[in-house]
């Protein structure tokens, strides 16, 4: 039986904290499309998961390379949305990592950090062009809807900030600095 | 003579593929090996494998194993060039060790 949850993240890392209570509950991702996701009845703790931020877009011959690769490694390719990847392994297998050393993993937190970046810009700058809208409407003598407007996203971009941004710097600063006395 | 900037030492994780490598394997194959060959304490992730291998072909380290079909599972071997990073490395761990072993093995239990 399929059960489809509707959630959204902001956070990979808690999501995919998610994912992986609920294959340990018998709940195994087998889709995902934006903030849906759809599960699969399994027996209890089959799977482990990870998600991953490739380089490339999924379609693009690199990305495709690589997910061959992951599926060549017992690497099970679940489901993906733009740059997200979502993997699966059987737990049978053993503990599952992507990344293994320092300097991968703050590459990939690093790529994290620029697509986050990115969207929090975005979403200031439609924030600040909206906000200053708001004038121009009042201007016209009717209320600055697009001032209320750009609350959102406002909101949004420092929610990004907070809850990825900020984060993500701190985790990477730190991976740097043991790297610097071990690999 | 020009600098160097290929004397650094490598990473465990390089390492152990290169010698993996002195007999032909595909990266699932590399992962098992590795993991056997320091007994289950160096876990490959597939993609810092994958990326290590990337690097490694672009350094001419080691090449792809010309299979006979393609569609199988795509192997590498270690090249000239990779066997002497590796014996660069090991004289390198040598002389590490040795350094280790005379300052701190009277007093390591």
């Amino acid at each position: 039986m399929k059960h489809v949850v509707r959630k959204l993240f902001m956070d990979y890392q808690k999501e995919e904290d998610y994912l992986n209570e609920m294959a340990a509950k018998g709940l195994a991702l087998v889709d995902y499309t934006f903030a849906r996701y759809v599960f699969e009845e399994t027996p209890k703790g089959e799977y482990i998961y990870r998600i991953e931020l490739l380089e490339n877009p999924v379609k693009h011959v690199e990305s495709q390379n690589y997910i061959r690769f992951m599926e060549e490694s017992g690497i099970e390719f679940v489901s993906s949305v733009y740059r997200w990847v979502y993997f699966r392994r059987k737990a049978a297998d053993g503990a599952f990592d992507i990344y293994t050393d320092m300097d991968s993993r703050i590459r990939h937190f690093r790529r994290i950090r620029s697509l986050s970046l990115f969207g929090a810009l975005i979403n200031l700058f439609i924030g600040i062009f909206n906000f200053y809208y708001g004038f121009f409407e009042v201007s016209f003598g009717i209320p600055p809807f697009n001032s209320y407007i750009s609350i959102v996203s406002f909101t949004v971009f420092t929610l990004i900030l907070i809850i990825v941004i900020l984060p993500m710097t701190k985790k990477i600063t730190s991976l740097e600095k043991e790297k610097s006395i071990r690999e | 003579m020009p600098e160097s900037t290929e004397r650094g030492a490598l990473t465990e994780a390089v390492y152990y593929i290169l010698l993996s490598l002195y007999s032909p394997m595909h990266g699932y194959g590399i992962m098992q090996n590795v993991k056997e060959m320091s007994k289950g304490r160096v876990s490959l992730g597939a993609g810092t494998m994958y990326g290590a291998i990337g690097t490694l072909l672009e350094k001419g380290l080691v090449r792809p194993e010309s299979g006979e079909n393609d569609s199988r599972k795509k192997e590498y071997v270690i090249t000239e060039a990779g066997r002497e990073v590796v014996s660069g490395e090991i004289s390198r761990l040598e002389e590490l060790l040795d350094n280790g072993r005379r300052i701190v093995g009277g007093v390591m239990k």
